[in-house]
């Protein structure tokens, strides 16, 4: 895995373009949100400082879960190029040979531009320091790049049956994001529903901001749920690995 | 058949080979669809009412309108000159007895076909009953509206063309296409309609060719252009088409002249 | 009537190599070298020579997509850069490793959208179409979409789609390459009969002298962008000896056993393997084996045609 960084940083042109283009996606993500809080001072019931903190939150989790899982929903290219079939020979587990052949080091670049947003937006919410804020940051980052890194797995999985639809995949993992980085409240009632008791996108970043903030939130998405994200993780890690396992069982019964 | 029709048809029953991944675009643009207008509302609610000149049903008809052609004027990048162009596939097309501009137009007005078809109209029909809204009633709206997004298409080939026209001067096009996909995506009104931009990002996207391409027909299709204005916007992107057609046909008398002179 | 006509056409890439952390080196590759040639209407030409040794860039500069250096080059009586579209209308080009079929549609479908880019009419084109089809027994696939496609079938497709428009001069860059030795027999059968009813012009390179043997009457070879020898068939068989070598694996091993007309080049692992090589005009591979068979139990057997690095190598020698 050393050697597969190592080798990254070789391409430095490739690597410093990507870098730069991760962290530029990052910065139009953001343009996104500030435009519409330019157009609606109050959007969501938050503020500027506060919706920059539900995107700063989801996209230091996206990226560090896209750094390392990022290219599980890659896997019809992994089954072409003949790679799946070379470590289903291997006595390891599957998940781990695939993650560590894909590390990709320039997603940091989206995660940096993150942690920016973050101290920006803690500068501008002035909420003091306490270790109790401090531990509510860093559980939400644990927890959200958890659930993030699922839905990549989950992504992965469904493709053993959509090698040619893969695109039905980017409407949870990317559309997850999406959520993830915007106040839950904008969010119409069956998508809130969906991506927050299906697919708890909402859980990584808009709830942890919650008890930030101390704000009750919308229906169906109170501030409570948001201690609930240890459940939340482990239920999408047990979807994604079910669908995962049954994919892999599909493909190898089938035969190749 | 003429050669270019022959070419739109080819086209389009090619990309209706991959009926699974017409599907996949209907399903995600839709989904993408009732988050966009989930966020859209929030915003025209959290104004008042009104934001940049949009109520509840002209902002859910603009999110179904930008979904429905999403998968026809395209936001992301195209590389598959530049890629001929890497593997050396070029020389068959400069073999042919057709301009490789209206080659590759000619295809992409046959993709750009099936794809709205495939994927526009399905997310339209969807949308229109899931979100509950009313699409305008007047004709004139859609005849506007239909010649706006050909010139639109035109505007975003255009900008794709030169994109790929760029390899041949340079093997590395890979931060340009980065770059593109970032200007893209904000400037031509996808990601958050133009009217909303604050001053100084509306100035910048209305001095470039974007909103030409998206924005502009979008407004058309949807009804928010009427009367006067519609000869304007069509005017204007008239012009950014007859700007891009000129500077892409000194891009390929160039660049061809370059890539047979250095040998690709 | 000349179709081809060269004069001291040259072609130079510069290449760039790095030779330290910041200095580079120009370096300039002559890759076509003074080639001065005519070829005539209705000739089969073979352009034979090793890797590099400028094959493709002189076919890229005779089809109007690469500038020459310096020198002159003239194809059906046009300046192919400057009247590429022109000269696209008069000739075929299978370039062996590309393709100009369109990958997922039914193979049937690129001829008629080739028909339509050369303004065909539609009468014109369905009538060609279909001979092409019955001539290269294109039947049984035709509604296979491309991708499906084995090489064999995948190369006679390219070789109609480059022969739609009935063109005078059929250039084929390693049309063999890859096919098994039915496709290959095939497709040389086709290119026979093409040029007998048609008088198509054939200019074709590669790697297998079987090509040659069966399909040109004249042999240009190229060595480092230098045009070696220039000639018919005939004189280059005089030429160099184009022996075959058969390689014959027995049962047990043997003793060196001498075959009439041949030249043992090859004794190894105590006679199990043998080789012998000969000429083709003096004996077969089957009377070599019947000779063989008789001395001792034939397990296996091998034929190796003469390789064009060892014929580029034995010209070379003499032209310097």
């Amino acid at each position: 895995m050393l050697a597969r960084i190592r080798s990254q940083l070789v391409y430095r042109t490739s690597f410093a373009l990507n870098a730069v283009g991760s962290f530029l996606t990052g910065l139009l993500e953001f343009v996104e949100i500030y435009v519409l809080l330019a157009a609606s001072p109050i959007y969501g019931g938050m503020t500027l400082p506060e919706a920059t903190m539900v995107f700063a939150l989801a996209s230091i989790s996206f990226g560090l879960a896209d750094m390392v899982f990022g290219q599980m929903d890659s896997l019809p290219s992994f089954i072409k190029q003949g790679q799946l079939e070379s470590y289903l020979t291997k006595p390891l587990p599957l998940v781990p040979q695939m993650i560590t052949s894909t590390v990709q080091l320039r997603r940091l670049a989206r995660v940096l531009f993150g942690v920016i947003a973050l101290v920006v937006s803690l500068q501008f919410l002035d909420l003091g320091w306490s270790w109790a804020h401090a531990g509510i940051i860093a559980g939400a980052v644990l927890f959200g790049t958890a659930i993030f890194s699922s839905m990549f797995v989950l992504a992965g999985g469904c493709q053993f049956w959509l090698l040619n639809g893969t695109e039905f995949t980017n409407a949870f993992v990317y559309g997850g994001k999406y959520i993830a980085q915007v106040p839950g409240t904008v969010l119409l009632t069956p998508i809130r529903v969906f991506f927050t008791f299906v697919i708890p996108a909402t859980v990584t970043a808009y709830l942890p901001t919650l008890i930030l903030l101390d704000k009750p939130g919308p229906p169906l998405l109170p501030q409570v749920l948001a201690w609930a994200a240890p459940i939340f993780a482990v239920w999408s890690w047990v979807l994604a690995l079910v669908v995962w396992r049954a994919g892999v069982r599909k493909y190898t019964g089938a035969g190749g | 058949m003429s050669p270019h029709l022959q070419l739109i048809a080819a086209e389009f029953r090619r990309q209706s080979t991959y009926r699974l991944a017409l599907a996949a675009g209907v399903c995600t643009n839709g989904i993408f669809g009732l988050i966009r207008a989930g966020v859209l509302l929030a915003a025209v609610e959290g104004a008042g009412g009104t934001a940049g000149g949009y109520d509840a049903r002209t902002a859910l008809l603009y999110v179904l309108w930008g979904q429905a052609l999403l998968g026809a004027i395209p936001m992301w990048g195209w590389n598959e000159i530049a890629d001929r162009v890497r593997t050396g596939e070029i020389a068959v097309d400069l073999a042919r007895p057709i301009d490789l501009q209206v080659y590759w137009w000619f295809r992409d007005l046959g993709r750009a076909a099936m794809q709205f078809l495939g994927r526009g109209l399905p997310i339209l029909v969807l949308g229109s009953i899931l979100l509950r809204v009313a699409p305008p009633a007047e004709p004139l709206v859609y005849l506007a509206g239909l010649v706006g997004l050909l010139l639109g298409l035109g505007i975003n080939y255009l900008c794709r063309y030169a994109l790929n026209l760029i390899s041949f001067w340079t093997v590395e096009t890979q931060g340009f296409q980065i770059l593109y996909m970032v200007l893209v995506s904000l400037l031509t009104g996808f990601t958050v309609p133009v009217h909303l931009f604050p001053d100084w990002l509306k100035a910048i996207a209305e001095a470039s060719p974007f909103p030409s391409m998206y924005q502009y027909p979008v407004d058309l299709i949807s009804g928010r252009t009427i009367g006067a204005e519609v000869w304007s916007i069509l005017g204007l992107q008239l012009l950014w088409l007859a700007i891009l057609l000129v500077g892409t046909r000194v891009m390929t008398r160039l660049g061809t002249r370059r890539l047979v002179i250095q040998g690709g | 009537m000349t179709i081809i006509e060269t004069e001291d056409l040259s072609r130079e890439f510069i290449v760039r190599r790095k030779t330290g952390r910041f200095s580079r080196t120009k370096q300039v590759v002559a890759a076509v070298d003074r080639i001065s040639c005519t070829v005539s209407e209705g000739e089969s030409v073979g352009y034979i020579g090793a890797n590099g040794a400028g094959k493709s860039t002189t076919i890229k500069m005779i089809t109007g997509i690469l500038v020459p250096s310096s020198g002159r080059v003239t194809t059906c009586g046009l300046h192919p850069v400057e009247q590429r579209k022109a000269l696209a209308r008069q000739i075929g080009v299978v370039f062996g490793q590309r393709t100009q079929l369109w990958w997922d549609l039914p193979l049937r479908e690129s001829f008629t959208i080739l028909g339509a880019i050369h303004r065909l009419g539609r009468q014109a084109a369905s009538d060609r179409i279909d001979q092409l089809i019955a001539e290269l027994d294109l039947e049984g696939f035709l509604d296979t979409p491309v991708r499906q496609l084995s090489l064999g079938q995948r190369m006679r497709g390219e070789v109609a789609a480059a022969l739609v428009h009935r063109p005078r001069l059929l250039i084929l860059d390693e049309p063999t390459i890859g096919l098994d030795m039915i496709s290959k027999e095939r497709l040389r059968q086709f290119l026979l009969t093409e040029r007998a009813e048609r008088g198509t012009t054939l200019l074709l390179t590669t790697h297998d002298m079987g090509d040659i043997e069966r399909l040109c009457e004249r042999v240009l070879v190229v060595d480092r962008g230098r045009i070696v020898h220039d000639g018919p068939l005939a004189e280059l068989r005089r030429t160099v000896a184009l022996d075959r070598t058969v390689v014959i694996d027995y049962a047990d091993p043997q003793p060196p056993h001498d075959i009439a007309d041949t030249e043992r080049v090859g004794y190894e692992v105590d006679g199990l393997r043998q080789s012998y090589r000969f000429h083709p005009e003096r004996t077969t591979a089957a009377k070599v084996l019947a000779e063989a068979s008789r001395l001792g139990e034939v397990r296996d057997l091998t034929l190796r045609e003469p390789a064009i690095e060892d014929i580029v190598r034995t010209l070379y020698g003499r032209a310097r």
